[in-house]
């Protein structure tokens, strides 16, 4: 995991595209220019950051679904809380849930662990699209490949 | 249709905060209610949930932008209930 690269999940889990849910987890760094001032001498990792890890999980899982072959981004977030602090060096998991498949965009219940307790929970609002170059297209396959990757369900 | 109408126009101002007087069978989503495109996605959610259909939101943009449809055949409320009416007739059917 890389905070400052939005390089945020390090392992799937879970992945069970016919269930539309997804486990992840990712280990959060020692070290970071985002805990540099959040806060001085008192390094937490920020809501917003907890709400993109969420997203990307929600989002790895939408973008599975569509093998591929459809950019997938927020669009908006109906509901968020943030109920524990989560620090650096803890392990983290995420859930994500589709809940609403619409006609260009998605729905989905997301929750952040740390040491079994949640930290996090959000419904989230997704986009999908056709990409807009096949530059960015080839990034996000090279970046799916190089997840780990467990058996599909 | 008038219950159709009902309950969209109820949706639209619970999710765009429309006051519900305001909301005729011939306003029109963007223009006379002022809902951008965010806001009708949240509207969209909640009347495939409300009518248990899929809303075919990427197919009328395209019809719209490659000029086989109009705006207004899709974003006035009046047309916006016959096209849902329709969704749901389709699935009734099946």
């Amino acid at each position: 995991m890389r905070l400052e690269y939005f390089d945020l999940i390090d392992k799937v889990d879970e992945l069970d595209l016919a269930g539309s849910t997804i486990r992840i987890s990712s280990r959060l760094p020692e070290r970071s220019p985002v805990f540099d001032g959040h806060f001085p001498n008192f390094p937490l990792l920020p809501g917003v950051m907890m709400l993109e890890i969420m997203n990307h999980a929600a989002g790895y899982l939408q973008y599975r679904r569509f093998n591929g072959e459809r950019f997938v981004f927020l669009g908006g977030v109906k509901r968020a809380k943030f109920r524990r602090m989560v620090r650096p060096g803890d392990l983290i998991e995420v859930r994500a849930r589709l809940t609403h498949e619409g006609s260009g965009f998605s729905v989905a219940e997301t929750s952040l662990t740390s040491g079994g307790v949640t930290a996090a929970d959000a419904e989230i609002i997704l986009i999908s699209q056709e990409f807009p170059n096949p530059e960015i297209k080839a990034a996000l396959a090279r970046h799916s490949e190089s997840l780990a990757q467990p058996a599909e369900a | 249709m008038s219950s159709t109408f009902d309950t969209v126009a109820q949706v639209i101002s619970e999710t765009s905060d429309v006051p519900l007087e305001n909301i005729k069978p011939e306003s029109h989503a963007i223009d006379d209610l002022g809902i951008d495109s965010l806001d009708f996605l949240d509207i969209v959610f909640a009347l495939d949930k409300k009518f248990g259909i899929k809303i075919p939101l990427e197919q009328w943009t395209q019809e719209i932008n490659q000029g086989k449809a109009s705006v207004q055949d899709y974003f006035v409320l009046k047309n916006l209930c016959a096209r849902i009416d329709e969704l749901v007739a389709a699935k009734t059917a099946k």
